[in-house]
């Protein structure tokens, strides 16, 4: 029986997020879906390694955290959820999910992953074209740690249709976390790009959770928003012809507005009329927003082009080291010590011997975010914080950095203090187009207290 | 004829994907759509950032919702994952932008 509408809520915008708002849609939201989007780029890169030293981790950090707090709330309130926590270990997920389930005795609950995403050994053979660079993958990078390429909605679907009630794929498109569930519960023809394209602009509008309910978007005394500290995650009811209505819990923080729907709606887009997916190439140019009620925002329209015989593919690696050291000075005179502290590390880099491909030197509270764009603004700091940053090869090299800057204490100018160094490893991503019919997901679903 | 900042006329929002950076450019009053699209050009953008972004500007304009979408090609000193700027994302771009004054 296909259904006219369903209730989406968005539970996470990004692997960090916050966990109370996700508690309170399955709650009170009356949904019938409830997303995690938490894998950004390189989040997956990183799983690798993490999955690399013990096979059985790999997924989302906070993965045991929020489905502690949330799958016995979905289970007892009818909720699906359907997740992207599995990173690059989605089999260990679903592990650690239905371990979790069997502690709260949440018998018959259907839990299903999704993989197929790791491409590392399709990649290797077809060495493809590396897009940043335009050279082959073996002469771009040497050190691969990941690739993984973006799944769409197909085999999540597959996994609603076979009963699931909890998801957990690697990587997927964001949006078609969302798309799946109205292609299931629509009966939605995965050749109807008009439909498909409308599904993929809810799901952009819906998958950075708060950003859409009034996060990100505050400036005091221009636009305001109420109740940043208690800000609600956004609830869409979405209709079989692809239009939908997004809002929030009434005792939430936030708001959801033209304004605000505008920014979500272009946040992380190329070209509007062409945003790629895997399940269609959505046009952004012809939806129309109206507020309908307080904090209530209409979605209509919407539309899309037949999807691209190609998928994107991120590919991880080890690029070197970041070595950063700061310190910071105040008062009188405080901009031309920072900058003489500047000199001296320059100079004392030198005397070292320190190696470096790149090297960058900020007066953070001067010009450390934009650079020469912030020069003739007028504005005088009583404070500047020196920070230097280089790219090296080995974790050595990068630890000079910071050491030299901390030796400004007892050797630079006067009343240097606070200095912090900094030490971390560059997993980069770069990205590659692989032809769809290599790529083969699979699912397959796990029942709590049954073997299936 | 006076001066004007974009920030007393306009909000925007700056995201990120690999080495490229995109900011929305939305007035604030829709009638002020037009008067952005004359003055608020790619290459106004590019001249601005001229000392962050090295790649090409290019403005979208959608004028179903009166907002427009400016894309910075190579514009986050190697993106996210591999640059040595502080805000690696390119997130306080938007502010950037705002500071723009055109002539009203």
């Amino acid at each position: 029986m296909k259904k006219n509408a369903i209730v989406i809520g968005a539970g996470a915008g990004y692997a960090g997020d916050r966990i109370e708002p996700a508690v309170d849609l399955v709650k009170q939201g009356k949904l019938d879906y409830i997303v995690f989007e938490c894998l950004a780029e390189r989040t997956i890169a990183l799983a690798q390694l993490r999955k690399m030293q013990n096979p059985n981790l790999g997924f989302d950090p906070l993965l045991p955290a929020r489905m502690e707090r949330i799958l016995p709330l979905c289970h007892k309130n009818k909720v699906k959820l359907i997740t992207n926590m599995g990173a690059a270990n989605p089999l260990a997920a679903l592990e650690k999910t239905k371990e979790i389930a069997e502690k709260h005795q949440l018998r018959g609950l259907k839990l299903a992953v999704v993989t197929g995403d790791d491409v590392s050994e399709i990649i290797k053979k077809l060495n493809p074209e590396i897009i940043e660079t335009g050279q082959t993958l073996s002469s771009s990078i040497s050190a691969m740690v990941s690739a993984n390429v973006y799944l769409g909605a197909e085999s999540i679907v597959a996994a609603l249709e076979a009963g699931a009630d909890v998801v957990i794929t690697g990587r997927v498109a964001d949006p078609a976390l969302f798309l799946a569930p109205m292609i299931y519960e629509f009966g939605w023809d995965t050749a109807d790009w008009t439909l498909l394209g409308r599904g993929t602009i809810i799901g952009h509008l819906l998958e950075c959770a708060g950003q859409i309910t009034g996060g990100y978007y505050a400036e005091p005394g221009k636009k305001e928003v109420e109740g940043l500290g208690r800000l609600g995650f956004p609830v869409a009811q979405v209709k079989a012809d692809g239009s939908c209505v997004i809002t929030k819990l009434p005792s939430a923080g936030g708001a959801v507005t033209m304004s605000i729907c505008k920014e979500q709606l272009l946040y992380e887009i190329g070209d509007p009329a062409a945003y790629i997916t895997p399940d269609v190439t959505a046009d952004f140019t012809h939806v129309s927003l109206v507020q309908t009620e307080q904090d209530e925002i209409t979605i209509v329209g919407g539309a899309g082009q037949k999807r691209s015989q190609y998928l994107k593919v991120s590919i991880g690696y080890h690029q070197g080291y970041i070595g950063e050291g700061e310190i910071s000075y105040a008062g009188q005179g405080a901009l031309a010590r920072a900058k003489l502290a500047s000199e001296i590390i320059r100079e004392r880099l030198g005397i070292v011997g320190a190696k470096y491909s790149e090297i960058r030197y900020d007066l953070m509270g001067v010009d450390s975010l934009h650079g020469g764009a912030s020069s003739g603004r007028g504005y005088l700091p009583y404070e500047v914080r020196v920070r230097v940053a280089a790219k090296t090869a080995t974790k050595e090299e990068a630890t000079l950095i910071g050491d030299e800057v901390e030796t400004l204490y007892t050797n630079g100018p006067a009343g240097g203090g606070g200095a912090r160094k900094f030490v971390r490893e560059i997993i980069a991503v770069v990205s590659a187009l692989i032809p769809r019919e290599l790529v083969k997901p699979i699912f397959f679903i796990r029942e709590v207290d049954g073997n299936v | 004829m006076s001066k004007v900042k974009l920030w007393e006329l306009a909000h925007a929002r700056a995201g990120d994907k690999g080495n490229v950076s995109n900011i929305s450019l939305i007035p604030y009053c829709e009638s002020n759509y037009q008067i952005l699209a004359q003055k608020v050009t790619s290459e106004i953008v590019a001249e601005h950032f001229q000392d962050i972004v090295k790649g090409k500007v290019t403005r979208y304009d959608l004028p179903n919702i009166c907002a427009f979408n400016f894309v910075l090609e190579d514009a986050l000193a190697g993106g996210v994952t591999s640059s040595l700027a502080l805000d690696t994302h390119g997130k306080s771009y938007s502010s950037a932008l705002l500071e723009i004054e055109i002539d009203l």
